[in-house]
């Protein structure tokens, strides 16, 4: 066939006949480059504790997940760079004090529990690094809530920060819990736009990678704009803990934080943006992300308002994950061609 | 009947026919009471009791049961049995009993002593259904002892309640809880799964090719 010279070659192949170019390695990388503003704050508030964690965490997902695949005799690539993705988002969703060895753990029960097992990139029905997150808390409650101050202080935590310690210190939602379990008044108000803003910017105990929103919506815009993630995730996420918790708070304002508080303290923005939208465990279609999101941050608002922890984005999202499939069944869209359902 | 029969039915139960790993019955016992082992001692030799009892009761009076009542008839064997266990602890046991609460009644309805009564007394000779009883109860506990051990290593750094990790040691509380149940048998099954069939797959392929 080569031999004649092919004056009008012909090639059938079946589609996609044009490739927008998206590939793991890609979307992976992009998401890394988004985390990138909110590691740098990490790093700048938690100094090298956070990159100790960081490097530790990112370096045990891939060794986990090449040994794994080659133990399960699958291709041992790590080349797709979605366990460095786990890795970091791992590390951002712990405390930065956390001993090493711990977060380790927590990678194991990650890559090798929530991930490989279930057949690896693409068929876990749970986001691996909030399954290594929530055993770890589970596992060692203590250590996963002791808080290091960062070297800059929110003005309205100064109080707790003389009161109680030097080194540590409860996360602003942590603290209203225990004062408001204990039958105080709420320890905090946030009564300043110039709190606000602070708060925005990251100048809070929190994980490493959660407290900076500024930073987290930096990376989340650049995603958006890639079209890694939908918005509507993110937006019904926060929206939803944003009127539920306007709504506790206009019922009775001395016993509920204020609904600004509530988005910009803990998880609230990395799980919004970077974990709830995680694309294989997330509804696939548009109205089927809305409904996730709203859910997300009903949960993590019901959590946080009656539940024993003082955080729930983690739980909420875990919760929301194992309804994905469901969600995705119940906003299948009419299929082109046959009729409306009934 | 011979003693080769006796030999194979006792090695199914530990092995390939596990209760626990391949069966997957018993599992409520199992995530409920593999967080100490002592306590896990006990409910397997009250599981190995009953279970070899009422298969042999089972088994001699399989042709004087009426087979529309059969099932009720078994759970009163069963439950007799259950109860003697139960009884028995509360007199020679006193905090163990307490501690395991209940989950001793409640291997009246283990499925595996059901599933033993149904699927191998009730066609089979007393011996054997004795030897089977013993062989189930032997693979359950050989499961939960190996599950109990690692729980309450991880769990609270010690071994039949004396400490063997150091004060460096921190207890995973996961461990202790349900979840961790469901964890260590999962990975228990995994392991296992892994390395047993490997000879039954072997054979397999072997007769695949034939």
């Amino acid at each position: 066939m080569s031999a004649e010279p092919a004056a009008v070659s012909l090639i059938v192949s079946s589609s996609p006949h044009a490739h927008s170019g998206a590939s793991v390695r890609r979307i992976m990388l992009d998401v890394i480059i988004a985390l990138v503003p909110a590691l740098a704050v990490g790093l700048y508030l938690f100094g090298w504790n956070a990159l100790r964690l960081v490097v530790v965490c990112v370096s045990a997902c891939v060794l986990i997940e090449a040994l794994c695949r080659k133990a399960m005799g699958r291709d041992p690539g790590v080349g797709d760079l979605s366990a460095v993705v786990t890795g970091v988002l791992l590390a951002f969703n712990l405390p930065p004090a956390l001993p090493g060895w711990m977060a380790v753990i927590g990678c194991v029960f990650a890559i090798a529990v929530a991930k490989q097992i279930f057949g690896g990139l693409g068929y876990n029905p749970f986001n691996p690094a909030l399954v290594g997150r929530a055993m770890l808390l589970v596992s060692f409650p203590v250590h996963m809530t002791t808080w290091a101050v960062p070297a800059r202080l929110a003005s309205v935590l100064e109080p707790a920060r003389t009161a109680v310690d030097a080194v540590t210190m409860a996360t602003p939602l942590g603290w209203a819990k225990t004062s408001l379990s204990a039958g105080n008044a709420l320890p905090l108000a946030l009564d300043s736009v110039a709190t606000a803003w602070e708060f925005f910017a990251g100048f809070k105990p929190g994980c490493i990678g959660e407290t900076s929103g500024l930073a987290l919506l930096i990376g989340a815009a650049y995603l958006l704009y890639r079209r890694c993630i939908g918005w509507q995730t993110p937006v019904f996420f926060v929206g939803a803990v944003a009127v539920f918790a306007a709504i506790l708070w206009r019922v009775d304002p001395a016993r509920n934080l204020h609904p600004v508080f509530h988005v910009l303290t803990g998880g609230v923005m990395i799980g919004a943006f970077f974990m709830a939208t995680d694309m294989v465990t997330s509804p696939v279609t548009r109205a089927g992300m809305a409904v996730f999101g709203a859910g997300c941050g009903v949960i993590t608002m019901l959590i946080r308002a009656w539940g024993g922890y003082p955080e729930g984005v983690s739980f909420a999202i875990l919760l929301m994950n194992a309804v994905t499939p469901l969600i995705n069944k119940a906003t299948r869209p009419r299929v082109f061609g046959h009729g409306r359902r009934k | 009947m011979t003693s080769g029969r006796i030999k194979r039915i006792m090695l199914g139960g530990i092995g390939r026919d596990n209760p626990v790993f391949a069966q997957v019955l018993g599992i409520c016992s199992t995530l409920a009471v593999t967080n100490v082992l002592r306590n896990t001692v006990v409910m397997c030799l009250g599981l190995v009791f009953t279970l070899a009892l009422s298969n042999l009761t089972v088994s001699a009076l399989r042709r004087l049961m009426p087979a529309r009542v059969r099932m009720m008839a078994e759970v009163l064997v069963i439950a007799c049995y259950v109860i003697i266990v139960d009884i028995a602890l509360k007199a020679l046991a006193p905090d163990i009993s307490r501690q395991l609460g209940p989950y001793v009644g409640l291997i009246i309805t283990n499925c595996i002593v059901m599933g033993r009564a149904e699927a191998f007394a009730l066609s089979n000779p007393p011996l054997p259904s004795l030897a089977d009883g013993v062989a189930a109860g032997i693979g359950y506990s050989c499961v939960l002892l190996v599950i109990a051990f690692f729980r309450e290593l991880l769990g609270s750094g010690t071994v039949w309640g004396a400490r063997v990790l150091g004060e460096w040691w921190t207890n995973w509380a996961i461990m202790v809880m349900a979840p961790g149940a469901f964890f260590m048998l999962a990975v228990f099954i995994w392991i296992v799964k892994g390395a047993i069939p490997r000879a039954g797959n072997a054979a397999g392929k072997e007769s695949g090719k034939q």
